[in-house]
Protein backbone atom coordinates (compact mmCIF):
# COMPACT_ATOMS: atom_id res chain seq x y z
CA UNK A 1 0.00 0.00 0.00
CA UNK A 2 1.02 3.45 -1.21
CA UNK A 3 1.79 5.52 2.29
CA UNK A 4 0.59 8.89 2.74
CA UNK A 5 3.74 10.33 2.57
CA UNK A 6 4.36 9.85 -0.97
CA UNK A 7 0.72 11.59 -1.65
CA UNK A 8 1.58 14.05 0.33
CA UNK A 9 5.43 14.80 -1.34
CA UNK A 10 3.43 14.48 -4.72
CA UNK A 11 0.70 16.86 -3.94
CA UNK A 12 3.01 19.30 -2.05
CA UNK A 13 5.36 18.96 -5.48
CA UNK A 14 2.11 19.88 -7.80
CA UNK A 15 1.70 22.65 -5.50
CA UNK A 16 4.82 24.20 -5.93
CA UNK A 17 5.37 23.43 -9.85
CA UNK A 18 1.62 25.25 -9.55
CA UNK A 19 2.84 28.16 -7.83
CA UNK A 20 6.01 28.65 -9.54
CA UNK A 21 4.80 28.53 -12.79
CA UNK A 22 2.02 31.66 -12.15
CA UNK A 23 4.97 33.66 -12.20
CA UNK A 24 7.39 32.49 -14.55
CA UNK A 25 4.83 31.79 -17.51
CA UNK A 26 3.89 34.96 -19.20
CA UNK A 27 0.82 33.65 -21.16
CA UNK A 28 -3.05 33.89 -19.26
CA UNK A 29 -3.78 30.78 -20.29
CA UNK A 30 -1.05 28.61 -18.76
CA UNK A 31 -0.98 31.13 -15.96
CA UNK A 32 -4.66 29.84 -15.35
CA UNK A 33 -3.52 25.87 -16.22
CA UNK A 34 -0.86 26.34 -13.28
CA UNK A 35 -3.71 27.87 -10.69
CA UNK A 36 -5.83 24.60 -11.50
CA UNK A 37 -2.57 22.49 -11.24
CA UNK A 38 -2.59 23.95 -7.40
CA UNK A 39 -6.10 23.71 -6.91
CA UNK A 40 -5.89 19.80 -7.47
CA UNK A 41 -2.43 19.01 -5.66
CA UNK A 42 -4.73 20.47 -2.89
CA UNK A 43 -7.57 17.80 -4.17
CA UNK A 44 -5.08 15.35 -3.56
CA UNK A 45 -3.96 16.24 -0.42
CA UNK A 46 -7.44 16.69 0.86
CA UNK A 47 -8.33 12.77 -0.48
CA UNK A 48 -5.11 11.45 0.79
CA UNK A 49 -5.92 12.99 4.17
CA UNK A 50 -9.50 11.80 4.19
CA UNK A 51 -8.40 8.36 3.19
CA UNK A 52 -6.03 8.06 6.23
CA UNK A 53 -8.02 9.76 8.46
CA UNK A 54 -11.14 7.35 7.69
CA UNK A 55 -13.07 10.52 7.66
CA UNK A 56 -15.53 11.70 4.68
CA UNK A 57 -15.25 15.79 5.52
CA UNK A 58 -12.45 15.85 3.12
CA UNK A 59 -14.14 13.58 0.28
CA UNK A 60 -16.84 16.19 0.56
CA UNK A 61 -14.53 19.32 0.52
CA UNK A 62 -13.06 18.22 -2.86
CA UNK A 63 -16.24 17.89 -4.27
CA UNK A 64 -17.09 21.91 -3.17
CA UNK A 65 -13.50 22.89 -4.77
CA UNK A 66 -14.10 21.03 -7.89
CA UNK A 67 -17.76 22.57 -8.17
CA UNK A 68 -15.96 25.97 -7.26
CA UNK A 69 -13.04 25.72 -9.86
CA UNK A 70 -15.74 25.28 -13.09
CA UNK A 71 -17.32 28.49 -11.36
CA UNK A 72 -13.80 29.84 -11.54
CA UNK A 73 -12.99 28.47 -15.08
CA UNK A 74 -15.95 30.40 -16.46
CA UNK A 75 -15.22 33.72 -14.71
CA UNK A 76 -11.86 33.40 -15.36
CA UNK A 77 -12.25 32.23 -19.60
CA UNK A 78 -14.54 35.16 -19.90
CA UNK A 79 -12.53 37.97 -18.32
CA UNK A 80 -9.67 36.42 -20.96
CA UNK A 81 -11.94 36.61 -23.89
CA UNK A 82 -13.27 40.38 -22.89
CA UNK A 83 -9.78 41.59 -22.93
CA UNK A 84 -8.90 39.64 -26.13
CA UNK A 85 -11.49 41.58 -27.52
CA UNK A 86 -9.74 45.03 -26.65
CA UNK A 87 -6.16 44.01 -27.54
CA UNK A 88 -5.75 40.34 -29.16
CA UNK A 89 -3.20 39.34 -26.87
CA UNK A 90 -2.84 36.79 -24.12
CA UNK A 91 0.68 38.21 -23.24
CA UNK A 92 0.16 39.65 -19.55
CA UNK A 93 3.88 41.28 -20.54
CA UNK A 94 1.65 43.30 -23.21
CA UNK A 95 -1.12 44.22 -20.36
CA UNK A 96 0.35 47.00 -18.34
CA UNK A 97 -2.23 49.99 -18.61
CA UNK A 98 -2.05 50.97 -15.08
CA UNK A 99 1.54 51.51 -13.37
CA UNK A 100 3.49 53.66 -10.44
CA UNK B 1 -23.85 33.84 27.69
CA UNK B 2 -26.62 31.46 26.70
CA UNK B 3 -26.05 29.17 23.65
CA UNK B 4 -28.93 27.63 21.86
CA UNK B 5 -27.88 24.51 19.88
CA UNK B 6 -29.88 22.85 17.14
CA UNK B 7 -29.28 21.25 14.22
CA UNK B 8 -30.51 22.78 11.59
CA UNK B 9 -32.18 26.62 12.26
CA UNK B 10 -33.01 28.10 9.20
CA UNK B 11 -33.88 31.60 11.06
CA UNK B 12 -30.55 31.68 11.16
CA UNK B 13 -29.99 32.05 7.58
CA UNK B 14 -32.86 34.12 6.77
CA UNK B 15 -30.99 37.56 5.49
CA UNK B 16 -28.84 35.21 3.31
CA UNK B 17 -32.27 33.69 1.90
CA UNK B 18 -34.03 37.33 1.66
CA UNK B 19 -30.90 38.60 -0.62
CA UNK B 20 -30.62 35.76 -2.46
CA UNK B 21 -34.47 35.75 -3.72
CA UNK B 22 -33.79 39.47 -4.28
CA UNK B 23 -30.68 39.04 -6.61
CA UNK B 24 -32.80 36.26 -8.59
CA UNK B 25 -35.46 38.11 -8.52
CA UNK B 26 -33.24 41.43 -10.34
CA UNK B 27 -31.94 38.81 -12.50
CA UNK B 28 -35.38 37.68 -13.74
CA UNK B 29 -36.39 41.34 -14.13
CA UNK B 30 -33.38 41.78 -16.14
CA UNK B 31 -34.39 39.06 -18.64
CA UNK B 32 -38.41 39.23 -18.63
CA UNK B 33 -39.11 42.92 -18.84
CA UNK B 34 -39.04 45.69 -21.08
CA UNK B 35 -36.30 48.01 -20.83
CA UNK B 36 -38.41 50.61 -19.60
CA UNK B 37 -37.81 48.77 -16.18
CA UNK B 38 -33.66 49.45 -16.01
CA UNK B 39 -34.11 52.29 -13.49
CA UNK B 40 -35.87 50.08 -10.88
CA UNK B 41 -32.67 47.11 -10.36
CA UNK B 42 -30.93 49.81 -7.95
CA UNK B 43 -34.34 50.26 -5.82
CA UNK B 44 -35.15 46.56 -5.87
CA UNK B 45 -31.86 45.99 -4.89
CA UNK B 46 -32.29 48.57 -2.12
CA UNK B 47 -35.11 47.33 -0.66
CA UNK B 48 -33.16 43.78 -0.41
CA UNK B 49 -30.73 44.93 1.47
CA UNK B 50 -32.93 46.90 3.91
CA UNK B 51 -34.99 43.66 4.78
CA UNK B 52 -31.39 42.13 5.26
CA UNK B 53 -30.46 44.31 7.62
CA UNK B 54 -33.79 44.35 9.69
CA UNK B 55 -33.56 40.03 9.45
CA UNK B 56 -29.46 40.58 10.62
CA UNK B 57 -30.84 42.54 13.86
CA UNK B 58 -33.92 40.38 14.48
CA UNK B 59 -33.55 37.26 13.91
CA UNK B 60 -33.09 34.07 14.89
CA UNK B 61 -32.85 36.48 18.24
CA UNK B 62 -32.61 40.17 19.27
CA UNK B 63 -29.30 41.79 18.43
CA UNK B 64 -29.13 42.65 22.25
CA UNK B 65 -30.12 39.28 23.38
CA UNK B 66 -26.56 38.25 23.41
CA UNK B 67 -27.78 34.97 22.32
CA UNK B 68 -25.15 32.56 19.80
CA UNK B 69 -27.04 30.36 18.06
CA UNK B 70 -25.43 27.51 16.17
CA UNK B 71 -26.72 25.98 13.26
CA UNK B 72 -26.03 23.27 10.48
CA UNK B 73 -24.25 20.87 13.13
CA UNK B 74 -22.11 24.09 13.68
CA UNK B 75 -21.09 25.04 10.23
CA UNK B 76 -22.98 27.85 10.98
CA UNK B 77 -22.53 30.63 13.88
CA UNK B 78 -24.82 33.63 14.29
CA UNK B 79 -23.15 35.61 17.29
CA UNK B 80 -22.76 39.30 17.61
CA UNK B 81 -19.34 38.91 15.91
CA UNK B 82 -21.10 37.97 12.70
CA UNK B 83 -24.12 40.67 12.91
CA UNK B 84 -21.78 43.74 13.70
CA UNK B 85 -19.99 42.51 10.22
CA UNK B 86 -23.41 41.93 8.36
CA UNK B 87 -24.49 45.62 9.44
CA UNK B 88 -20.95 46.89 8.18
CA UNK B 89 -21.48 44.75 4.90
CA UNK B 90 -24.84 45.70 3.80
CA UNK B 91 -24.48 49.06 5.02
CA UNK B 92 -21.21 49.14 2.45
CA UNK B 93 -23.61 47.83 0.12
CA UNK B 94 -26.43 49.84 0.39
CA UNK B 95 -24.47 52.59 -0.05
CA UNK B 96 -22.73 51.35 -3.10
CA UNK B 97 -25.86 50.72 -4.89
CA UNK B 98 -27.11 54.56 -4.05
CA UNK B 99 -23.92 56.19 -5.57
CA UNK B 100 -23.71 53.15 -8.71
CA UNK B 101 -27.32 54.37 -9.97
CA UNK B 102 -26.48 57.69 -11.62
CA UNK B 103 -22.90 56.62 -12.58
CA UNK B 104 -24.41 53.18 -14.41
CA UNK B 105 -26.73 55.78 -16.41
CA UNK B 106 -24.12 58.18 -17.61
CA UNK B 107 -21.70 54.94 -18.34
CA UNK B 108 -25.23 53.75 -20.16
CA UNK B 109 -24.62 49.86 -18.58
CA UNK B 110 -28.03 49.62 -16.42
CA UNK B 111 -27.62 45.83 -16.37
CA UNK B 112 -29.41 44.14 -13.61
CA UNK B 113 -26.28 41.60 -13.63
CA UNK B 114 -24.70 44.77 -11.64
CA UNK B 115 -26.71 45.02 -8.95
CA UNK B 116 -27.17 41.18 -8.47
CA UNK B 117 -23.74 40.25 -8.70
CA UNK B 118 -23.70 42.91 -5.37
CA UNK B 119 -25.86 41.07 -3.56
CA UNK B 120 -24.00 37.71 -4.34
CA UNK B 121 -20.96 39.29 -3.77
CA UNK B 122 -21.91 40.88 0.11
CA UNK B 123 -24.03 37.37 0.14
CA UNK B 124 -20.65 35.83 0.05
CA UNK B 125 -19.34 38.10 3.11
CA UNK B 126 -22.10 37.10 5.15
CA UNK B 127 -21.32 33.63 4.97
CA UNK B 128 -17.57 34.38 5.54
CA UNK B 129 -18.49 36.39 9.02
CA UNK B 130 -20.76 33.63 9.82
CA UNK B 131 -19.00 30.10 8.91
CA UNK B 132 -18.05 28.17 11.69
CA UNK B 133 -16.65 25.91 9.39
CA UNK B 134 -13.21 26.36 7.14
CA UNK B 135 -15.33 24.97 4.07
CA UNK B 136 -18.19 27.24 4.73
CA UNK B 137 -15.46 29.81 4.67
CA UNK B 138 -14.36 28.89 1.39
CA UNK B 139 -17.90 28.91 -0.08
CA UNK B 140 -18.37 32.03 1.18
CA UNK B 141 -14.82 33.50 0.29
CA UNK B 142 -15.46 32.28 -3.44
CA UNK B 143 -18.73 33.59 -3.66
CA UNK B 144 -17.50 37.01 -2.79
CA UNK B 145 -14.22 36.96 -5.12
CA UNK B 146 -15.76 35.20 -7.79
CA UNK B 147 -18.38 38.64 -8.05
CA UNK B 148 -15.92 40.58 -7.78
CA UNK B 149 -13.80 39.72 -10.60
CA UNK B 150 -16.73 40.27 -12.51
CA UNK B 151 -17.61 43.63 -11.53
CA UNK B 152 -14.13 44.57 -11.86
CA UNK B 153 -13.96 44.32 -15.34
CA UNK B 154 -17.93 45.27 -15.85
CA UNK B 155 -17.14 48.50 -17.86
CA UNK B 156 -15.91 45.75 -20.31
CA UNK B 157 -14.87 48.37 -23.29
CA UNK B 158 -12.71 49.58 -21.31
CA UNK B 159 -9.48 48.01 -21.77
CA UNK B 160 -8.13 49.43 -17.83
CA UNK B 161 -11.22 48.23 -16.37
CA UNK B 162 -10.40 44.29 -18.34
CA UNK B 163 -6.86 45.01 -16.97
CA UNK B 164 -7.99 44.86 -13.80
CA UNK B 165 -10.20 42.11 -13.58
CA UNK B 166 -7.48 39.90 -15.01
CA UNK B 167 -5.14 41.10 -12.60
CA UNK B 168 -7.73 40.73 -9.93
CA UNK B 169 -8.47 36.63 -10.83
CA UNK B 170 -5.09 35.17 -11.19
CA UNK B 171 -3.63 36.66 -8.29
CA UNK B 172 -7.23 35.85 -6.55
CA UNK B 173 -7.19 32.75 -7.36
CA UNK B 174 -3.91 31.92 -7.12
CA UNK B 175 -4.58 33.45 -2.75
CA UNK B 176 -7.33 30.70 -3.05
CA UNK B 177 -5.12 27.97 -3.93
CA UNK B 178 -3.50 28.70 -0.58
CA UNK B 179 -6.11 29.13 1.23
CA UNK B 180 -7.04 25.55 -0.04
CA UNK B 181 -3.79 24.17 0.75
CA UNK B 182 -3.58 25.54 4.49
CA UNK B 183 -7.12 24.22 5.47
CA UNK B 184 -6.13 20.63 3.83
CA UNK B 185 -3.09 20.61 5.90
CA UNK B 186 -4.86 21.90 9.01
CA UNK B 187 -7.32 19.22 8.05
CA UNK B 188 -4.73 16.76 8.08
CA UNK B 189 -3.11 17.26 11.22
CA UNK B 190 -6.74 17.83 13.67
CA UNK B 191 -8.53 15.37 11.51
CA UNK B 192 -11.58 18.32 11.31
CA UNK B 193 -12.69 21.32 9.38
CA UNK B 194 -15.01 22.61 12.24
CA UNK B 195 -13.11 25.68 13.50
CA UNK B 196 -14.16 24.86 17.15
CA UNK B 197 -13.34 21.31 16.86
CA UNK B 198 -9.77 22.59 15.41
CA UNK B 199 -9.87 24.41 18.62
CA UNK B 200 -10.65 21.39 21.00
CA UNK B 201 -8.04 19.21 19.24
CA UNK B 202 -5.47 21.63 19.37
CA UNK B 203 -6.30 22.60 22.66
CA UNK B 204 -6.45 18.48 24.01
CA UNK B 205 -3.46 17.14 22.03
CA UNK B 206 -1.29 19.85 22.66
CA UNK B 207 -0.75 19.40 18.78
CA UNK B 208 2.39 20.83 17.68
CA UNK B 209 2.87 19.66 13.77
CA UNK B 210 4.44 21.30 11.38
CA UNK B 211 1.62 20.62 9.18
CA UNK B 212 -0.07 22.34 11.69
CA UNK B 213 1.98 25.19 11.80
CA UNK B 214 2.12 25.42 7.95
CA UNK B 215 -1.73 25.34 7.32
CA UNK B 216 -1.53 28.63 9.50
CA UNK B 217 1.09 30.65 7.48
CA UNK B 218 -0.74 29.54 4.20
CA UNK B 219 -3.74 31.15 5.80
CA UNK B 220 -1.98 33.87 6.90
CA UNK B 221 -0.96 34.48 3.17
CA UNK B 222 -4.36 34.29 1.51
CA UNK B 223 -5.76 36.49 4.37
CA UNK B 224 -3.23 38.47 3.41
CA UNK B 225 -4.01 38.84 -0.31
CA UNK B 226 -7.65 39.16 0.49
CA UNK B 227 -7.02 41.94 2.98
CA UNK B 228 -4.18 43.52 0.96
CA UNK B 229 -1.74 43.37 3.03
CA UNK B 230 2.00 44.20 2.56
CA UNK B 231 3.76 42.08 1.18
CA UNK B 232 0.71 40.48 -0.96
CA UNK B 233 -0.72 43.96 -2.07
CA UNK B 234 0.44 43.76 -5.18
CA UNK B 235 -2.95 43.81 -6.76
CA UNK B 236 -4.52 46.23 -4.97
CA UNK B 237 -3.58 49.73 -6.67
CA UNK B 238 -3.48 48.30 -10.38
CA UNK B 239 -7.42 46.83 -9.32
CA UNK B 240 -8.57 50.15 -7.24
CA UNK B 241 -7.73 52.29 -10.62
CA UNK B 242 -8.99 50.05 -13.40
CA UNK B 243 -12.25 49.24 -11.56
CA UNK B 244 -15.25 51.31 -11.95
CA UNK B 245 -15.14 53.97 -9.15
CA UNK B 246 -18.62 52.67 -7.05
CA UNK B 247 -17.07 49.00 -7.74
CA UNK B 248 -13.89 50.32 -6.06
CA UNK B 249 -15.46 51.84 -3.18
CA UNK B 250 -17.22 48.42 -2.75
CA UNK B 251 -13.73 46.51 -2.84
CA UNK B 252 -11.83 48.86 -0.19
CA UNK B 253 -15.02 48.48 2.16
CA UNK B 254 -16.81 45.17 2.53
CA UNK B 255 -14.57 42.44 0.78
CA UNK B 256 -11.69 43.90 3.18
CA UNK B 257 -13.83 43.77 6.09
CA UNK B 258 -15.06 40.09 5.57
CA UNK B 259 -11.22 39.07 5.05
CA UNK B 260 -10.47 40.65 8.51
CA UNK B 261 -13.88 38.71 9.88
CA UNK B 262 -12.69 35.11 8.63
CA UNK B 263 -9.60 35.99 9.57
CA UNK B 264 -10.11 37.06 13.14
CA UNK B 265 -12.62 34.04 13.66
CA UNK B 266 -10.01 31.29 12.76
CA UNK B 267 -7.12 32.99 14.32
CA UNK B 268 -8.77 33.71 17.69
CA UNK B 269 -11.28 31.18 18.03
CA UNK B 270 -9.83 28.34 16.23
CA UNK B 271 -6.06 28.91 16.47
CA UNK B 272 -5.14 30.67 19.20
CA UNK B 273 -2.90 27.61 21.05
CA UNK B 274 -0.31 28.95 18.17
CA UNK B 275 -0.37 32.73 18.74
CA UNK B 276 2.91 32.67 19.61
CA UNK B 277 3.85 31.32 16.10
CA UNK B 278 1.56 34.17 14.69
CA UNK B 279 2.05 37.00 16.86
CA UNK B 280 5.53 37.91 15.08
CA UNK B 281 4.27 37.46 11.77
CA UNK B 282 1.92 39.41 11.88
CA UNK B 283 3.63 42.47 13.75
CA UNK B 284 6.24 42.45 10.82
CA UNK B 285 3.81 42.91 8.21
CA UNK B 286 1.81 45.66 10.57
CA UNK B 287 4.64 47.65 10.54
CA UNK B 288 5.27 46.88 6.78
CA UNK B 289 1.69 47.04 5.83
CA UNK B 290 1.03 50.43 7.30
CA UNK B 291 4.93 52.15 6.32
CA UNK B 292 4.64 50.76 2.91
CA UNK B 293 1.66 51.75 2.17
CA UNK B 294 1.50 55.51 3.11
CA UNK B 295 5.31 56.02 1.71
CA UNK B 296 4.24 55.07 -1.94
CA UNK B 297 0.25 57.14 -1.27
CA UNK B 298 2.62 60.21 -1.63
CA UNK B 299 3.68 59.80 -5.18
CA UNK B 300 0.52 59.26 -6.83
CA UNK B 301 -1.49 61.52 -8.70
CA UNK B 302 -4.40 59.34 -9.94
CA UNK B 303 -7.02 59.68 -6.98
CA UNK B 304 -8.09 56.33 -6.92
CA UNK B 305 -4.74 55.10 -6.59
CA UNK B 306 -4.07 57.37 -4.19
CA UNK B 307 -6.66 55.87 -2.16
CA UNK B 308 -6.16 52.43 -2.60
CA UNK B 309 -2.64 52.96 -1.51
CA UNK B 310 -4.28 54.69 1.33
CA UNK B 311 -6.69 51.58 1.97
CA UNK B 312 -3.34 49.58 2.18
CA UNK B 313 -2.16 51.62 4.75
CA UNK B 314 -5.68 51.54 6.98
CA UNK B 315 -5.82 47.87 6.32
CA UNK B 316 -1.91 48.28 8.44
CA UNK B 317 -3.73 50.19 11.14
CA UNK B 318 -6.41 47.61 11.51
CA UNK B 319 -3.62 44.74 11.50
CA UNK B 320 -2.17 46.51 14.78
CA UNK B 321 -5.74 46.55 16.94
CA UNK B 322 -5.78 42.72 15.61
CA UNK B 323 -2.57 41.70 17.20
CA UNK B 324 -3.43 43.46 20.42
CA UNK B 325 -6.18 41.19 20.39
CA UNK B 326 -8.39 41.47 23.75
CA UNK B 327 -11.52 43.27 24.19
CA UNK B 328 -10.15 46.47 23.37
CA UNK B 329 -8.13 45.35 20.35
CA UNK B 330 -10.87 43.51 18.99
CA UNK B 331 -13.20 46.00 19.49
CA UNK B 332 -11.30 48.53 17.56
CA UNK B 333 -11.10 46.53 14.63
CA UNK B 334 -14.60 46.41 14.71
CA UNK B 335 -15.03 50.64 15.27
CA UNK B 336 -12.22 51.26 12.60
CA UNK B 337 -13.63 48.79 9.87
CA UNK B 338 -17.36 50.35 10.78
CA UNK B 339 -15.51 54.18 10.45
CA UNK B 340 -13.79 52.96 7.11
CA UNK B 341 -16.92 52.09 5.34
CA UNK B 342 -18.00 55.49 6.14
CA UNK B 343 -15.67 57.43 5.34
CA UNK B 344 -13.98 55.50 2.14
CA UNK B 345 -17.44 54.99 0.79
CA UNK B 346 -18.31 58.85 1.26
CA UNK B 347 -15.04 59.84 -0.50
CA UNK B 348 -15.47 57.73 -3.73
CA UNK B 349 -18.92 58.95 -4.26
CA UNK B 350 -17.66 62.51 -4.67
CA UNK B 351 -15.00 61.07 -6.85
CA UNK B 352 -17.53 58.95 -8.70
CA UNK B 353 -19.49 61.97 -9.08
CA UNK B 354 -16.91 63.91 -10.72
CA UNK B 355 -15.14 61.20 -12.70
CA UNK B 356 -17.68 61.94 -15.86
CA UNK B 357 -18.26 59.42 -18.19
CA UNK B 358 -15.78 57.09 -18.96
CA UNK B 359 -13.83 58.82 -15.83
CA UNK B 360 -11.57 60.87 -17.27
CA UNK B 361 -11.41 63.31 -14.39
CA UNK B 362 -10.01 61.33 -11.41
CA UNK B 363 -6.36 63.15 -11.06
CA UNK B 364 -5.15 65.30 -8.31
CA UNK B 365 -5.37 68.27 -10.87
CA UNK B 366 -9.01 68.34 -11.76
CA UNK B 367 -9.55 68.97 -8.06
CA UNK B 368 -8.33 72.09 -8.22
CA UNK B 369 -10.63 75.22 -7.45
CA UNK B 370 -13.68 72.73 -6.81
CA UNK B 371 -14.00 74.36 -3.11
CA UNK B 372 -14.94 77.59 -5.18
CA UNK B 373 -17.59 75.72 -7.90
CA UNK B 374 -18.82 73.19 -5.75
CA UNK B 375 -18.74 74.22 -2.56
CA UNK B 376 -21.34 71.71 -0.94
CA UNK B 377 -18.90 68.68 -2.64
CA UNK B 378 -15.76 70.08 -1.54
CA UNK B 379 -16.89 70.59 2.28
CA UNK B 380 -17.62 66.99 2.05
CA UNK B 381 -14.47 65.62 0.85
CA UNK B 382 -12.51 67.55 3.00
CA UNK B 383 -14.45 66.19 5.66
CA UNK B 384 -13.92 62.62 4.54
CA UNK B 385 -10.17 63.10 3.64
CA UNK B 386 -9.66 64.44 7.21
CA UNK B 387 -11.55 61.53 8.71
CA UNK B 388 -8.89 58.79 6.85
CA UNK B 389 -5.93 60.90 7.98
CA UNK B 390 -7.14 60.60 11.97
CA UNK B 391 -7.84 64.47 12.39
CA UNK B 392 -10.65 64.97 15.08
CA UNK B 393 -13.52 65.37 15.40
CA UNK B 394 -13.80 63.07 12.72
CA UNK B 395 -14.80 59.13 13.20
CA UNK B 396 -11.05 58.29 11.88
CA UNK B 397 -9.56 59.99 14.90
CA UNK B 398 -11.49 57.70 17.38
CA UNK B 399 -10.78 54.94 15.90
CA UNK B 400 -7.18 55.79 15.52
CA UNK B 401 -7.36 56.24 19.03
CA UNK B 402 -8.83 53.39 19.84
CA UNK B 403 -6.60 51.17 17.87
CA UNK B 404 -3.01 52.93 19.15
CA UNK B 405 -4.15 52.80 23.27
CA UNK B 406 -5.33 48.92 22.67
CA UNK B 407 -1.56 48.25 20.93
CA UNK B 408 -0.05 49.96 23.60
CA UNK B 409 -1.70 48.52 26.97
CA UNK B 410 -1.12 45.35 25.22
CA UNK B 411 2.98 46.26 25.12
CA UNK B 412 2.80 46.83 21.40
CA UNK B 413 4.64 50.08 21.81
CA UNK B 414 7.01 49.96 19.11
CA UNK B 415 4.33 49.39 16.53
CA UNK B 416 1.66 52.06 17.79
CA UNK B 417 5.33 54.25 17.41
CA UNK B 418 5.01 53.45 13.77
CA UNK B 419 1.44 53.81 13.34
CA UNK B 420 1.65 57.40 15.09
CA UNK B 421 4.07 57.95 12.67
CA UNK B 422 2.88 56.74 9.66
CA UNK B 423 -0.92 58.61 10.27
CA UNK B 424 1.35 62.04 10.47
CA UNK B 425 2.67 60.92 7.01
CA UNK B 426 -0.96 60.36 5.77
CA UNK B 427 -1.81 63.97 6.65
CA UNK B 428 0.38 64.98 3.46
CA UNK B 429 -0.79 62.98 0.59
CA UNK B 430 -4.67 63.76 2.42
CA UNK B 431 -4.51 67.42 2.37
CA UNK B 432 -2.72 67.49 -1.09
CA UNK B 433 -6.44 67.33 -2.46
CA UNK B 434 -7.74 69.68 0.10
CA UNK B 435 -5.09 71.90 -1.00
CA UNK B 436 -5.95 71.86 -4.39
CA UNK B 437 -9.60 72.18 -3.52
CA UNK B 438 -9.13 75.43 -1.70
CA UNK B 439 -6.17 76.81 -2.47
CA UNK B 440 -5.33 76.75 -6.12
CA UNK B 441 -7.27 77.85 -9.41
CA UNK B 442 -8.61 75.29 -12.17
CA UNK B 443 -6.72 75.87 -15.26
CA UNK B 444 -8.68 77.10 -17.87
CA UNK B 445 -8.01 74.58 -20.40
CA UNK B 446 -9.14 71.83 -17.91
CA UNK B 447 -11.98 74.05 -16.81
CA UNK B 448 -13.25 74.81 -20.28
CA UNK B 449 -13.11 70.75 -21.33
CA UNK B 450 -14.70 69.63 -18.09
CA UNK B 451 -18.20 68.09 -18.14
CA UNK B 452 -19.70 69.49 -14.85
CA UNK B 453 -19.99 67.21 -12.16
CA UNK B 454 -23.26 64.92 -11.32
CA UNK B 455 -24.98 64.96 -7.92
CA UNK B 456 -28.27 62.60 -8.38
CA UNK B 457 -30.56 62.57 -5.42
CA UNK B 458 -29.29 59.06 -3.99
CA UNK B 459 -25.76 59.99 -4.59
CA UNK B 460 -26.65 63.17 -2.30
CA UNK B 461 -28.57 61.13 0.02
CA UNK B 462 -25.37 58.56 -0.03
CA UNK B 463 -23.08 61.71 0.89
CA UNK B 464 -25.05 62.36 3.69
CA UNK B 465 -25.12 59.29 5.27
CA UNK B 466 -21.56 59.07 5.19
CA UNK B 467 -21.04 62.75 6.62
CA UNK B 468 -23.30 61.39 9.07
CA UNK B 469 -21.81 58.75 10.00
CA UNK B 470 -18.22 59.95 9.92
CA UNK B 471 -19.20 62.79 12.47
CA UNK B 472 -21.34 61.04 14.78
CA UNK B 473 -18.63 58.64 15.34
CA UNK B 474 -15.89 61.12 16.01
CA UNK B 475 -18.40 63.71 18.30
CA UNK B 476 -20.58 60.60 20.20
CA UNK B 477 -18.64 57.51 20.31
CA UNK B 478 -19.64 55.89 23.41
CA UNK B 479 -23.04 54.36 22.02
CA UNK B 480 -21.07 52.72 19.18
CA UNK B 481 -18.67 51.76 21.45
CA UNK B 482 -21.02 50.00 23.63
CA UNK B 483 -22.46 47.81 20.61
CA UNK B 484 -19.02 47.10 19.25
CA UNK B 485 -17.86 45.99 22.85
CA UNK B 486 -21.18 43.56 23.25
CA UNK B 487 -20.07 42.08 19.70
CA UNK B 488 -16.55 41.57 20.71
CA UNK B 489 -18.02 39.30 23.39
CA UNK B 490 -19.84 36.67 20.88
CA UNK B 491 -16.20 35.62 20.19
CA UNK B 492 -15.63 34.95 23.31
Amino acid sequence: MVSLNSYLILGAMLFSIGAVGVFTQRNALIIYMCIELMLNAVNLTLVAFSRFLNNLDGHVFVFMIMTVAAAEAAVGLSIIISLFRNKPTVNVDDINLSKG
Amino acid sequence: MEQVMSTINLSAIYPEIILTCFSLLILLMQSFSTPRFKEYYGYVSLVGVLAALAFVVMEPSSFFAQTVVYSFNDMWVVDNYARFFKLIFLLGTGLTILISMKYLEDEAMQYGEYFALILFATIGMMIMASAGELITLFLGLELMSLSLYVLAGYTRVRMVSNEAALKYFILGSFATGFLLYGIALIYGSTGTTSIRAVAASVGKYGLYSPGLVMGMAMLVVAFGFKAALVPFHMWTPDVYEGAPAPITAFMSAGPKAAAFAAFARVFMEGLPALQMEWTWLIWIMAALTMTIGNVIALVQDNIKRMLAYSSIAHAGYVLVAFLAAGELGISSVLYYLLTYTFMNIGAFAIITALSGRGEPRVFVRDYQGLGFQHPFAAVAMSLFLFSLAGIPPTGGFMGKFYIFSAAVKEGYIGLAVIGVVNSVVSVYYYLRVTVAMYMEEPSSVREAEAAAPIFSPALVIAIFISAYGVLSLGLFPSSYVAIVKQSFLALQ
